[in-house]
C-alpha cells in the first residue's frame, strides 16, 4: 500500500523480493545498501537467526529521487525462504506495492522455485491481489554456478506471463539495480495509472 | 490497489500532529509516534531526533502484525495493545481504528497507567481524524500528485 504524503511531498512504496530458502533475497538487499550512497538509504534491518538465515524480514529504507518535487521512497522487504515460515511472508506481502520473485538458477533448486511461485500466488491471492495485476519482475539468481539451469527452462517453468526478467549474480551485484530499477518503475507507473 | 492507498494531506497531518503533541505532553512521555500498519511512519512528537524513526516504524508494524497473526491463530480479533518493558524504557503500542499504529515511548517520569489513559483519548482523536481522511481520500475532491506526473518523469528518474 503506497503511502503519498502531500504534506512531506514524500511518495512511499513496498517492495517484496520472494523465493525460496537460500535463493539470495538477502543477498539482494545487501548488494544494493552496500552500493547506494548514505543519504539516499537508511538503516538495513536483519531479523535473522544466529546462522543468518531470514527469521521475519530484512528491511532497506531508500530513496530514488524526486519526481515533480515529491521524494520517492521504497521500502524494501525479504520474506523468510524457508517452506515453515509461510505465516510471516503472508504478514510481510500486506499492503505489498510491487513483487520480485528471485528464483535460484540451480537445477536442483527448480522444484523448490515452483514451489515458492505457487505459494506467493496463493499468499497474494489470501491477502486480496492478483499476481498478473501487480507489478512484478522475476529475476534468476546465481547465473554463474556451473550447474544452472539453461535460462529457456527457467522462463518456461517460472516465468508463464512473460513478465520482465533479470539473469543475476547477487553476490557480484550483477542484475541486482536492473531488477529494482524495474520493480520500482512498474510500481510508479501502476500508481500513476491509479491517480 | 489504489483504494488501500494512504494519502496524507497537510490539514490532517496538522490534527495528527497536534494529538501527537498532546499525547507527549499529557503522558509525561518521551516521544510518540504515528505508524501507518504498513511501516510507514506519519508523525511524531517529543524526543524523536536521537530516533532511527524509520527503522522502528517497521519493526513496530512487523511486530503488530506478527501480534495480529498470533490473535487470529488464537480466534481473537485483535490484540489491540501491547507494552514492552525496558530497564530505562517502556514502549505501548496500540493500534487504532484497524489503521494507524500509535506508539509511545516513556521512562520512569511518567507510568503505564498514565500512558494507557492519555492513549485512551488520543485514540478516539485520532479515529475521528483518520474517518474524516478517508471520507475525503474517498471522495476524489483533492487533486493527485499523478495527474501530474508524465511517463517521461518517471523513465528520468531511472536514467543513469
Amino acid at each position: 500500500m503506497s503511502f503519498i504524503n502531500y504534506s512531506s511531498r514524500e511518495i512511499n512504496c513496498k517492495i517484496v523480493y520472494y523465493g525460496p530458502g537460500l535463493c539470495g533475497k538477502t543477498t539482494n538487499l545487501q548488494y544494493i545498501y552496500n552500493k547506494t550512497n548514505p543519504e539516499a538509504k537508511g538503516k538495513m534491518i536483519s531479523l535473522a537467526t544466529e546462522t543468518e538465515r531470514t527469521l521475519f524480514f530484512d528491511f532497506l529504507p531508500l530513496s530514488l529521487g524526486e519526481i515533480r518535487g515529491f521524494r520517492t521512497r521504497f521500502h524494501l522487504y525479504t520474506v523468510p525462504g524457508q517452506v515453515f515460515y509461510d505465516a510471516s511472508r503472508k504478514l510481510i506481502l500486506k499492503g505489498v506495492d510491487g513483487v520480485v520473485f528471485c528464483g535460484d538458477s540451480q537445477m536442483e533448486r527448480m522444484e523448490a522455485n515452483i514451489e515458492s511461485l505457487d505459494n506467493l500466488r496463493t499468499n497474494l491471492a489470501e491477502q486480496g491481489y492478483d499476481l498478473d495485476k501487480l507489478p512484478y519482475v522475476v529475476q534468476y539468481n546465481k547465473r554463474d554456478l556451473p550447474n544452472a539451469s539453461p535460462l529457456v527452462e527457467l522462463e518456461e517453468m517460472l516465468n508463464p506471463t512473460k513478465v520482465q526478467s533479470f539473469e543475476a549474480v547477487a553476490t557480484k551485484g550483477v542484475g541486482v539495480f536492473d531488477t529494482l530499477k524495474s520493480v520500482a518503475k512498474l510500481v510508479l507507473t501502476e500508481l500513476k495509472k491509479g491517480g | 490497489m489504489a483504494s488501500n492507498q494512504l494519502v496524507m494531506y497537510e490539514e490532517e497531518l496538522q490534527q495528527i500532529n497536534k494529538v501527537c503533541d498532546v499525547l507527549h505532553r499529557d503522558a509525561n512521555c518521551k516521544a510518540v509516534l504515528v505508524i501507518d500498519k504498513n511501516g510507514q511512519a506519519i508523525a511524531s512528537a517529543g524526543e524523536v531526533d536521537q530516533l532511527d524513526v524509520t527503522s522502528l516504524s517497521s519493526l513496530t508494524a512487523g511486530n503488530v502484525a506478527a501480534t495480529g497473526g498470533i490473535a487470529s491463530l488464537l480466534k481473537e480479533k485483535e490484540f489491540a495493545g501491547q507494552f514492552h518493558e525496558g530497564e530505562k524504557v517502556h514502549v505501548h503500542i496500540s493500534l487504532v481504528a484497524q489503521r494507524v499504529i500509535l506508539l509511545v515511548l516513556f521512562d520512569e517520569r511518567s507510568s503505564l497507567g498514565l500512558v494507557r489513559l492519555r492513549v485512551r483519548k488520543a485514540a478516539n482523536e485520532l479515529t475521528q481524524v483518520l474517518e474524516a481522511l478517508i471520507k475525503k481520500m474517498e471522495s476524489g475532491s483533492q487533486p493527485s500528485v499523478f495527474a501530474e506526473i508524465t511517463d517521461a518523469d518517471i523513465d528520468n528518474l531511472f536514467n543513469d
